[in-house]
């Protein structure tokens, strides 16, 4: 017998969010709040050069500034210069360089960490670094990722002979057959530029030795305290039970701090040698050349298909910048892109090449989608090119070639499986949300009437893989890790509850959704519940939170854990009430007699029994609490129309969002509030993706966007408000009936503003633009048409 | 070293600073007010803004001693947590905030803006709050939660409470 989800409960509204009190107030816990007594700060001598020998490295006059206690180059700290670890090794004969915390001889990208200072205050350690001696001797760099891979390119790492760290491929059905019988094949190469996270709170991290124990704390700003754990015991020797990982609130990390980073290698050393609490927290400068880089991407991709608009096969060709050093799954991530380029399109064939390669840049890894949105633009692109080529409504083909809902459970040719979904039905709302004829019609008077201001409508109709993930898929994968979450439930004896999830929240609104689903099982207030999260001290299992997994994973384990306390409270309450437990209902928080609705007692009482112990039934443990451990039986696949209307002004290049409609199926929401927010934050940045952001390197491997002031994140002016609207289709392969949500955002809209940019200028022969879509970008591209047209 | 007195939050602190040390570290490292934050070292991101004598700005723009004889507002006076402001009241009823660390700045660049026009447009809204950056909410909450904070406003002092 399970608990039935009580609709009438807390699950499905948009109940506002516990986590705000204390964020409102200025009542925080970020890691750099952190002040603890004796503590030393840490600050970095950093390699301004992107590929050198270090020929002279003397840290000994640092020793003499004013305040400090200790400095150490690679030499001096010897093994405890711990290496940063890579937990994806795709191939069997993937290269993997060493990555040293501190360089060893040579720098192979600006940010490098060369030495370490550390002083009794963050100013006299920053000051002291000026008194370390070092020289370098200057290397060729290597920075365009086609002449790395040429013979005679100078090498990132000589001991591996090569910048190809490795090439995968998948082929499925085949291509060559669908090409030989195909009327038209498209290709285009896309540049999927790198990106920074850019969370707002920059890193932070903070190692203390306990002094009752051996313990040593660490409170890092991470999105994976569990993983975290585990690999720096792997790393630094330290035995895991005597590491407790604490991520306290922590400001966004967008896969940006899904890492184990080398600053919290030796941040956690430097405080086991030194005895005493070190602290370390980045500058925005440092972050934007020290905090792993997204996406960063050459793609080669090419459709065939017949002329009536039928799509045959895909080919995808992927150059992956690797940058200068693997991370914890730098490999993996053009992987995650590698199942999804088919999409939501019915193919025979699809072959998939992707090849890894250093530079001497900042390491890439994940960011906000992590291949998918690297996928889901090229495959977005690709198919309204294929509709230009062969003079067919975009929408019209797209439809010709989807996955109709009757068709699902559906094997895609790259061999996932999804469960369920509805294209149609999404892509019909978000028609008549965005008034798409209408639109149409205003686009025919502005090109009939030569309008210097054309506009514009990008389409993008997506799917995605989330809910990272099953165990045995990662395994196949070669992934060195599971995808399960956990969850504890504990009935306290005064009635309270705790939820103690391995999820590690830094923004989503956990404590508030996990109380939801919590309460609408236990019949508890959501006030009444407590999410307990983020320290491996009170929350010993876990894998955190990224890949839009915490809820489609770890939601199924915080309603397996509460239907299991329920069972167990059932044997109790039948006990206490005399009667057999196949003759209570559990409504509202209580159990009732059938038939007797004067005999009733409520979960809290029963939780006092468990606790008192004094009347137990036999072979019924004392206190009331349940715990579950689920691997889930497969990704999650939401899925979406976004619809994007801009003015494009052909005279300045300048792009002009009028209208963004999106409507997203995320299958059951617990909180739709939330829902909402992780839409427009995610379509945020897909369009900053488009239309702003960009790493920008120069030839000898310098970034030129180094901070703030030359990255340029949207600020509120840049964007639109967005209308966003919602399908729901359950996910038949998670008992909640949820998919996830937070990557869904920023994995379409991309394309969706690209496809828009496109459609206002292909009638004066431009088929494609780079992104960032800057006006002077946009500008030149006009004018390379016009040129090329005479 | 420099000697000054600054109130902040409502509480006279008086102490030796160096005359480098930007307001934000002040605040942070001599006084323990770390509920305003650091997120940029170009004053681009806005997460450090506080009132200076009832005016925004962004306090790594802004070195301690000449903060001496001024008051400052802080997140953490904006309101003694029984009553919340009504920007802090809109920000949580509208979902203006996720992670919830440009959340010091957007509040106090708030309180500023709708002291200035307290019945802004969204093209008010969207420029006003241009000079403080979220990564998390794409601003759609933001605006509104600025727009229902001046609702509340003008519906009188005790519309806010919460």
């Amino acid at each position: 017998m399970t608990a039935a989800l009580d609709t009438d409960t807390a699950l499905g509204k948009p109940i506002r969010r516990k986590e705000d009190a204390h964020l409102l107030h200025g009542q925080t816990n970020w890691t750099d709040n952190i002040q603890l007594p004796g503590t030393v700060h840490m600050a970095i001598l950093r390699s301004p050069m992107a590929h050198a020998k270090i020929t002279k490295l003397d840290v000994s006059g640092a020793l003499k500034q004013p305040g400090v206690v200790a400095a150490y180059g690679a030499k001096e700290l010897g093994e405890l210069n711990g290496g940063v670890p890579c937990v994806w090794p795709v191939t069997d004969d993937i290269k993997m360089p060493a990555f040293p915390a501190l360089a060893i001889d040579k720098v192979r990208q600006v940010g490098d960490c060369v030495a370490v200072v550390l002083a009794t205050s963050v100013a006299a350690a920053v000051d002291a670094l000026d008194a370390i001696e070092v020289s370098y001797e200057t290397l060729p760099a290597v920075t365009d990722m086609e002449a790395a891979l040429t013979s005679g390119s100078a090498l990132v790492h000589d001991e591996i002979e090569t910048n190809a760290c490795y090439v995968y491929k998948m082929p499925c059905g085949d291509y060559e057959a669908s090409r030989a019988k195909a009327d038209v094949v498209v290709a285009r190469r896309f540049i999927n530029q790198r990106l920074i996270p850019t969370f707002m709170e920059p890193r932070s991290v903070v190692a203390a030795p306990m002094g009752m124990s051996d313990e040593i704390t660490i409170w890092s700003s991470t999105q994976i305290p569990h993983v975290l754990r585990v690999l720096l015991a792997l790393v630094t020797g330290i035995p895991e039970n005597n590491l407790r990982v604490i991520a306290p609130d922590v400001g966004g990390g967008f896969g940006g701090k899904l890492q184990c980073y080398r600053e919290e290698i030796l941040v956690t050393n430097l405080a086991k040698k030194l005895g005493r609490p070190v602290k370390w927290t980045e500058t925005r400068s440092e972050n934007m050349v020290a905090t792993h880089h997204g996406r960063d991407q050459i793609q080669d991709i090419e459709i065939a298909a017949t002329k009536d608009g039928k799509i045959l096969g895909l080919k995808v060709t992927l150059l992956a910048n690797m940058g200068a050093y693997l991370q914890i799954i730098t490999p993996g991530v053009p992987l995650l892109g590698m199942f999804m380029y088919p999409a939501i399109y019915k193919m025979d064939s699809y072959d998939f090449t992707c090849t890894g390669v250093f530079t001497n840049k900042t390491p890439t890894d994940a960011y906000r989608g992590a291949g998918r949105p690297e996928a889901t633009y090229a495959i977005e692109r690709i198919i309204d090119e294929l509709a230009a080529e062969i003079g067919m409504e975009p929408m019209e083909l797209r439809k010709k070639n989807w996955i109709t809902h009757e068709e699902f459970p559906y094997t895609t040719v790259a061999g996932l499986t999804y469960d369920t979904g509805n294209y149609e039905a999404a892509t019909e709302k978000a028609l008549a949300m965005f008034d798409y004829d209408g639109l149409r019609a205003e686009q025919a008077r502005r090109r009939a009437s030569g309008d210097p201001v054309q506009l514009g409508i990008g389409i993008s109709t997506f799917t995605e893989m989330c809910g990272l993930a099953p165990s045995r898929t990662l395994g196949a994968l070669k992934y060195v890790a599971g995808g399960w979450e956990h969850c504890t439930v504990r009935a306290l004896p005064t009635g309270k509850i705790e939820v103690v999830t391995g999820t590690s929240p830094h923004g989503q609104g956990h404590e508030t959704a996990w109380s939801q689903i919590a309460s609408s099982i236990l019949g508890v207030p959501v006030e009444d519940i407590e999410v307990i999260h983020s320290d491996t001290g009170r929350s010993p299992y876990g894998m955190d939170t990224y890949g839009s997994r915490s809820l489609a994973v770890g939601g199924q384990a915080i309603k397996a854990a509460s239907e299991r306390l329920v069972e167990k409270a059932r044997l109790i309450a039948a006990h206490q009430l005399e009667c057999s437990a196949a003759d209570l209902e559990f409504v509202n928080g209580s159990f009732h007699v059938k038939g007797d609705p004067s005999k009733s007692q409520a979960l809290g009482a029963v939780a006092f029994e468990a606790f008192t112990a004094h009347n137990l039934p036999p072979g019924v443990e004392p206190t009331l609490q349940a715990e579950a451990t689920i691997d889930p039986e497969d990704f999650s696949y939401p899925h979406g129309t976004h619809l994007a209307a801009m003015e494009v002004d052909t005279e300045t290049g300048q792009v002009k969002l009028r209208k963004y409609v999106c409507v997203d199926d995320v299958g059951i929401q617990v909180n739709p509030m939330i829902v909402e927010g992780q839409v427009h934050g995610g379509v945020a940045q897909g369009i900053a993706q488009a239309l702003f952001e960009g790493a920008e390197y120069d030839e000898d491997g310098n970034l030129l966007t180094a901070s703030l002031a030359d990255y340029l994140i949207p600020s509120a002016a840049d964007l639109p408000s967005f209308d966003t609207g919602t399908t729901v289709t359950p996910s038949t392969s998670h008992p909640l009936g949820t998919k996830g949500v937070g990557e869904a955002g920023a994995i379409a809209s991309t394309p969706a503003i690209i496809n828009g940019i496109v459609d206002a200028l292909r009638h004066l022969g431009v088929n494609d633009v780079a992104m960032p879509a800057s006006p002077q970008t946009v500008w030149r591209t006009i004018q390379a048409a016009k040129a090329g047209a005479k | 070293m420099a000697h000054i007195t600054v109130t902040v939050d409502g509480t006279s602190y008086s102490g030796e600073v160096e005359p480098r040390k930007l307001l934000v570290h002040w605040l942070r490292e001599d006084i323990g007010r770390v509920g305003t934050v650091v997120g940029c070292d170009t004053s681009n991101c806005g997460a450090c803004t506080v009132l200076l004598n009832g005016r925004s700005v962004k306090s790594c723009s802004v070195l301690a001693v000449q903060a001496d004889g001024s008051e400052v507002t802080t997140i953490q006076g904006l309101s003694d947590g029984s009553e919340w402001h009504p920007v802090q009241t809109a920000f949580k009823e509208c979902h203006g905030l996720q992670c919830g660390y440009c959340t010091p700045g957007m509040v106090m660049a708030t309180v500023d803006l709708l002291s200035e026009n307290p019945k802004p447009s969204e093209q008010e809204i969207r420029e006003g709050l241009e000079g403080n950056l979220c990564r998390c909410t794409g601003y759609h909450n933001i605006v509104k939660s600025v727009s229902y904070a001046a609702d509340l406003m003008s519906a009188g002092p005790t519309k806010g409470a919460k």
